[in-house]
This record gives structure tokens, sequence and C-alpha cells, in this order.
């Protein structure tokens, strides 16, 4: 591994070789792995810096990283390179030598680069992005940012709000990130040829012209008395009063990651995934994701197919995973399933399937994926422990639906049910939480029943909700941490109390504190940012993970620093929004209408489910209209290509 | 439908042992961080892998005495079991371009007689001193070599374990600013660090100054030297002063 000997900045690698000798799984900071790509600095007129702003475990296997990275690194005329958050131990080293922040591939220092293009994937990264940006020199504020220094752009679907961040961000893409940095690319290049006309805020004036990039210092924002935003409102003639969200048409044609990167470190997902189809319309009110992506786009069988088998190849992966939202609702879900299964049967790749259905067909799925004799655990997630609740989220199962799934799971040989919920729902009431504790109660006694057998188990795993922006619930009041641990209490002695069923059932749930702080950067608005400073000051990094979250140390700084706008943690979280209140991210157009969301926000509050349009007609959310797109589903009736497994060139076999 | 039994796999065709070398920046890779990019290498290189019995095949890869995170080493071994049978320099070609650079697959040969564990007796270690000033580490060393034992402590698994690590230094020399000692292989494992743990406490300020390790050969102790353990008949290693 030699670094490469080019015009660019030097590799600060040989400064960072002593320093990794004294941290933790130093590896994690060496680059080099199998299918990076490191490309000489000057052939490149476009350099982007892709930045996770979290531990490289957790960064590494992200989808969106992997796609851009190879979306932008497939033209010749564009670099990209990867930077993660650095754990403590190895920060305060680098400080104290005074080395910046650094990307993988060339250990070059990411204030060289042109672009820092941020994936969110949590609020809880907030302070991680700004540590690296401190790291990486660059001034914390965009507007005190010099000519040179590269644009900050956030994507990812925690940048459907980037409010609490806009100080911090040059810029933010709303919607699939594939097309949106191939534009920036170009805006950029074309503005270099031209001379760099207008500097910087000329650029960025560029991109803001084309109505889909968001540049929050281009907008005013106003407050009314009562601490409400009251509008806001471009500043300049380039930024239109709404900035829309990017939309891919046909998956097919962007079929990454065709190679992605195999880590060295240890990662938290270890597969080869391919993502079946994105967007999803099943309406589940609380599911950020399920809104601000839509409309369904499916990628086809056979292309699915083809980069399963060239995946493996590329990667030496044993399994493979198919993401979506909800991948059971693929159109031809039950083909691939058995066309793959048939496909890698004897050999030792597994194929996995993140489903949350709850029906018959999805356990004729599970069954098919686990055909070389496994059996582990099935997992699903209804949300809601009573009918009411289920009524109110949109999540269409009934307590029937449930049982006779895990029976028929039960009686197929499965021996552990693991069942995902939710608390602190809007109108959710004690007995609403008291009724999972019934449901698990009825998993195990049907469990019992069809198997004849004592070892069957319910596991229970419990989140609490967190109102997000773009969602009906985006007007609801959030559960105070007090009430939702109050359930979760409830909830876990009523477990203890069912003689018959509670010791095969086991219940997991964290404490609703981190999700206050999730619901005040969730859905707050500019002046949250302060806050988030703060924290960070005060040494807050790694918020997503619960041994560096301090939950003091974010309430001490937010009640400080809101106490000067009159406004408090409560009033971003715990706080009902009314119709006419201008919440802070309504000037970014996902697509969804307003009023539809308003509707079917009262639409929750009367128990009134709704459709999926891909088979009960359109409900009107907006989203093809508006950004002339429409849904893409099959069946097309194509199959996988068989695998052309000719013989290898001789190895020069010996006799055994 | 109960749950079926698992597959039993058959017993590997061939045994090969490998060679290999940890270099550069992949020295700050952990042994399990090498095993899991092997396993990748094996599959990416498409060889015909044993596998164990189970509902978990695991290919059939014995690892013996790795190396530790952040050093360097041109002397790791490992046994791979095939289930056919293939040309060992073949295998050797085809691994190596399979792993990412730093990984390197020196030499592969088909196993006959005992397995690694009972071949790797000792390892010959270079502890690279160019930190220290020549007088001091001298002066630290024969200190060191002088000692009837040196008790140092290390944080282990099971919390800090002190044990001697004079007793299993067997022999050294000096090569230019490297150190070169050989360690016989005992229990508990004395490594490399910890020499420069005791050297440290014959020279304190050596706490500061970074020494890097690299294990130039294992194989069987062969009077001070180590041998080759891929070679049945017994060649010199590398002499010592």
């Amino acid at each position: 591994m030699t670094e490469l000997i080019d015009d660019g900045p030097p590799s600060l690698y040989p400064r960072l070789e002593p320093l990794l000798a004294q941290v933790a799984r130093p590896i994690q900071y060496v680059g080099g792995e199998q299918n990076s790509i490191l490309k000489p600095w000057s052939a490149a007129q476009v350099r982007w810096c892709l930045m996770y702003p979290d531990a490289y475990a957790v960064g590494q296997p992200n989808q969106g990283l992997a796609v851009l990275y190879e979306v932008l690194n497939q033209r010749d005329w564009i670099l990209a390179e990867r930077s993660f958050a650095v754990w403590p131990d190895l920060a305060g080293l680098m400080r104290r030598h005074g080395l910046p922040q650094f990307t993988l591939e060339g250990h070059r220092p990411v204030r060289a680069f042109d672009f820092i293009g941020v994936s969110l994937s949590t609020e809880l990264g907030y302070t991680n992005l700004l540590e690296a940006l401190d790291l990486a020199g660059l001034p914390l504020r965009a507007a005190d940012r010099g000519e040179d220094d590269p644009l900050v752009v956030v994507g990812g679907h925690v940048a459907s709000n980037p409010e609490p961040i806009a100080d911090f961000i040059d810029a933010a893409v709303l919607g699939d990130g594939e097309q949106a940095v191939l534009d920036l690319s170009d805006w950029r290049r074309q503005w270099q040829a031209d001379g760099r006309p207008g500097g910087r805020e000329g650029l960025l004036e560029r991109c803001a012209a084309s109505g889909r990039i968001y540049v929050p210092r281009f907008y005013a924002v106003e407050y009314a008395p009562s601490g409400a935003v009251a509008a806001v409102r471009p500043n300049r003639p380039a930024a239109p009063e709404r900035v829309r969200k990017y939309v891919l048409d046909d998956l097919d044609d962007w079929p990454h990651p065709v190679r992605p990167l195999v880590p060295l470190a240890e990662t938290v997902h270890e597969r080869y995934s391919v993502e079946i189809f994105r967007g999803c319309t099943r309406g589940c009110r609380f599911c950020q994701a399920g809104m601000i992506t839509r409309p369904v786009r499916e990628r086809s069988l056979d292309r699915i197919g083809a980069m399963v088998e060239r995946g493996l190849a590329a990667t030496g992966l044993e399994e493979v995973g198919l993401l979506s939202l909800s991948s059971a609702d693929h159109s031809e879900i039950a083909s691939l399933t058995k066309e793959l299964a048939d496909r890698y049967e004897g050999s030792q790749v597994s194929l996995s399937l993140p489903s949350t259905r709850v029906d018959a067909f999805n356990l004729e799925l599970a069954d098919q994926l686990s055909r070389n004799g496994r059996r582990t655990g099935l997992t699903f997630a209804p949300e809601g422990g009573s009918e009411r609740m289920r009524q109110v989220i949109n999540k269409n199962v009934s307590a029937d639906d449930l049982i006779a799934t895990v029976s028929a799971a039960f009686q197929a040989g499965w021996r552990q049910v693991k069942l995902y919920f939710m608390c602190g729902l809007p109108t959710e009431t004690d007995q609403d939480v008291l009724a999972i504790a019934d449901l698990a109660g009825q998993v195990v006694e049907v469990g019992r029943r069809v198997s004849g057998r004592r070892d069957v188990g319910c596991t229970l795993s419990v989140g609490a909700f967190v109102p997000k922006p773009h969602t009906p619930f985006q007007w609801a009041a959030q559960a105070d941490p007090e009430t939702v641990d109050h359930r979760l209490r409830l909830l876990r002695d009523a477990i203890r109390a069912d003689r018959r069923h509670g010791r095969a059932i086991s219940l997991r749930y964290h404490d609703g504190r981190p999700g206050l702080i999730e619901g005040l950067l969730a859905r707050g608005d500019r002046r949250v940012g302060q806050v988030i400073e703060a924290v960070w000051r005060d040494g807050g990094v790694f918020d997503g993970w619960s041994e560096h979250f301090s939950f003091e140390r974010w309430s001490d700084q937010a009640e400080r620093v809101l106490a000067q706008q009159g406004i408090d943690l409560d009033w971003f979280t715990t706080r009902r929004r009314d119709q006419s209140e201008v919440l802070a991210w309504d000037h970014l157009d996902v697509g969804l209408d307003r009023d539809w969301l308003w509707q079917d926000w009262q639409d929750a509050l009367d128990g009134q489910v709704v459709g999926d349009c891909r088979w009960a007609g359109c409900s009107d959310c907006g989203v093809c209209p508006e950004l002339s797109t429409r849904i893409e589903i099959g069946p097309t009736g194509r199959h996988l290509v068989p695998l052309a497994l000719g013989p290898r060139p001789d190895p020069a076999v010996k006799d055994g | 439908m109960a749950n079926r039994p698992p597959p039993q796999q058959p017993p590997p065709v061939q045994r090969l042992l490998l060679r290999y070398a940890k270099r550069g920046r992949l020295r700050f890779a952990s042994h399990r961080d090498f095993a899991r990019a092997f396993e990748r290498a094996l599959r990416r290189a498409g060889l015909p892998m044993a596998y164990s019995s189970g509902f978990t095949p695991h290919p059939r890869i014995s690892y013996a005495n790795p190396a530790a995170t952040g050093a360097e080493s041109e002397a790791e071994y490992l046994e791979l079991g095939l289930a056919r049978a293939l040309d060992p320099d073949w295998v050797r070609v085809e691994l190596d371009q399979a792993l990412p650079a730093g990984f390197d697959v020196l030499r592969v040969v088909e196993r006959s007689g005992p397995g690694l564990a009972d071949r790797l007796q000792a390892s010959l270690w270079s502890v690279d001193l160019s930190a220290w000033p020549s007088s001091t580490r001298s002066a630290a060393v024969e200190r060191f070599w002088a000692a009837d034992q040196v008790l140092v402590e290390r944080m282990t698994k099971h919390g800090p374990r002190s044990f001697d690590a004079r007793a299993a230094l067997v022999a050294w020399s000096w090569r230019q600013d490297d150190w070169l000692t050989v360690l016989r292989h005992q229990v508990p494992l004395v490594r490399p660090d910890d020499l420069v743990s005791g050297l440290v406490q014959f020279e304190p300020s050596g706490r500061d100054w970074p020494a890097r390790l690299r294990r130039l050969a294992q194989g069987p102790l062969e009077g001070r030297t180590v041998g080759d353990p891929l070679a049945p008949p017994a060649v010199p290693g590398e002499a010592m002063a």
C-alpha cells in the first residue's frame, strides 16, 4: 500500500501512524480495504469527501454512502474519498499533534476537498458533525468559511429538516442523492471553468437556482411573539420559495453498489445489500422514511439477481440483504426469494429479508430463505399493542392476523418470535401499552399449543416514539420521558406478573430520555443550532452511543440557550402544534401535500385507517403530481438468468 | 415440520500449511480482522473449501499463534482444509491476489507430519529501538538479560496479569537499531511488547519512546535459533550472537 505521489496534499499517514499505536481498534483508520478507490488528485476536476458522522463500524455499512461512492468515482473527472468520526481517544491525540480530520483513501486533509458530503441518518450525529468540521480546521459556521474551503452539503433522511444545523452547513439535498451529487459536481466544474464568477456565493446561487438544492443562508427566518416561526423567506432572487426533493424514476438505471467496499475492521452489518425497491406507501403515520421517499420504485427481478451475483463475487461476503422499507411488498418477492434460494441452495450464502409484515405470506418467504435448515427467529412489527393503537398509526394488522401468523410459524418449526413495538404514540393510554403484554402472552400460549413444546419464546423490543417532520405526527405532542418510562414499567410488571407466560417473554427497552433530545433535534428550528453547538463545546460527541450520551448535558444546555428566546425543550417536543403554525421545514418540499398530511393527522385521531395506494387506490398524498413522477412497480414477469458457472481456468488440479 | 439436523460435512481432502505476512498499515489489523479478510478472500478466489459440520459450517482453517494488533510479521502461519486437492503454489498465487495488499501469502506447502502447534515453538522478533538513545538501550538490554527474572504486567481478558518476561528470552543480538530476540512460546505467552515493558523498568523514560515490533521467523526452537516449520529437515534460522 504505497501512497500515490502526485501534486495533491501530502498524505497525513506518516504523522498519523505513531498515534495509531495508542488508540483502540486502529484498523478502522488505515483504509486500504478491498474495492476502495484511490485516484490521483490532479486527475480529478471535482473532489468529494464523503463523510459519515459516526464511527467506521456504523458508517461503513451505510448503503447510501456505498452508492454515492460508486456513482462519483465512476466519473473519471470526479474523485471521492471517505471520512468517518474518530473516537475521542484519537481525536485528543490529533488535536495535541495538530493533525486534521483525514480521509481513508489518501489520508488527505478533508479541508482540501471541494465538497464535504455528509450522510445524515440520525439527528444524534449532529455533535459528531461539528466535531469533524472542527477537527478538519473548518470554521464551524458556514458564513465564516473562506473562498477555498469546501462546501459542506448534507443529505439523507434527516436532511429533510436541516434547520437545526442550518448555520453549520452550506447546502442540503432533499431526496435521492445519486443525481444530486452529479449535478453538484457538474455545476462546480462549470463554475470553475467559467473562472469562478461570484466566488463561493456565486456557486451556491447556481445550485439554489436549480430549485432542488437548499442553501439555508439564502433564507431568512422570522419569529412571532409566541416564539413560533412566523415566516421563512428567500433573501435573494436565486433562491426559490420552496425547495424540491430529488426523485429517481428508474432504479434499474442506478445499479449500485456493484463492488462495495469490504471492510477490514468489524462493522455492524457484514453483508452485501441490494435495495429491492425505494419508497413505501403503506402509510404508517409514525414513519418518516415511508413518507419522504415516496413513490414506490421497484428494481426488477433480473437486475436484482445480477447485482447479487456480481456483488458476492466482488466482495466474498456470504450474506445477502434484500433491503427496502418493507421488502415483502415487492410485487415479485415470491419469485425473487424462491429463485435466489434455488440458486444458492447448498452453498454457504444466506439470504435475509428485513421484513415487517405480519401475515402468512411473509412466513412463506421466511421458509424459502431458511431452506438450509436454519430456523432462527422471526421478526414482526405490529408497533402498537392494541387494535385501536394500530388504527391510529395506520399499521393495519389485527391481533387475529398476528396470532394466526405466529401459529403457522411455530408449526413450521420456528421457536422464537420477536415483536417490535413503540411506546409514547399519540393518544396512547396505559391500557394500549399493557395490551403488548396480553399479545405476547397469547403468542407464547399458541406457540406451546401448536408446537407441543415448552421452549418457545417471545422477545419484545419497545422503542420510544419520536414525532418526525413531514409525517402526519409532525403536529403531535411527544410523550414526556416520565410517561414513557412509567408505561414501560407497567408493561414490565405485567409481564412479570404473568405466571403462565412471563418467563418465556423477554422485554427490551431503553429509557425515554434520549428520545426527547432526538425529538428536539428532529423538529427543531435554527435556534436549536445554538444548543447543538453548546453541547458540543461542553464535550458532547457520539450521542448515538449510550455510554457517551448525556441527557443532563443536553437538557442543561437547552434550558440555558433556549431561555434567551423565551422557549424551552418542552416547547419543541411535548407541545402540540396547530394547523396554522408555520413549521420550520414547511418550505422544504418532499412532495407531500400539507393538507393531506393534516387530514391524515385528523384521521389518526379518529382511528381512521388509509389504504396503500398500490392496491387501494390513490389517497391524494400529492407526491406523484407534485414531483411529476409515478409508482414504478411490477410484476414484470422476468426471471433470474441462470448463472454461467463455467469451469474455472484449470488450477493445475493434482490427482487427489 | 421440525428443525432438520445439521448436514454432516466430509473431512478435508487436502491440508495445506500457509506462511503469510502482515505488513505496513495492516499491522493494525487484529487477528479477528485478518480472519474475516482471509475467509472472504478464500471465497473471492473460489477455492474449494472444506467446511466444518453444524448449523453454521465454518471453513476449516486453524490459525496458530497470531501476532498481536500493531505488530508486523513476516512469519504468520495457518492450516487450511480443502475439499479438493490443488497445487499449493497455485493456491499461494490466487490467495495472495485475493487478499488486500499488506496481507501477503509467502509460501504454501502440503501438510505432512505434525500440526502447526507442535512446530511453532519459538519466534524471532525484531524490536525497533531507534527511538531510544543507543547507549541507553544497550544498558537496558544488558540489565534485562542479566536479571534472574523481570516481572511485567499486562492486561488480559481476565484482568491484569503479572508474569516473568525474562524466562522466555532464549537469545538476542543487535542489528543496527533492531534488538533481535528469540522468544520461547510458553504459557502465559511472553510477547515482544512485554520485553519492552521490561526494558522500561530499567530505563523509565523508554515509556515515551515508541518501539516497532516485527516477527521475522517462527518455528521449532533449534538450540538458540528458530528453525523453518515448513521444512521437515531442520534448517538453521538466523544466527544469534
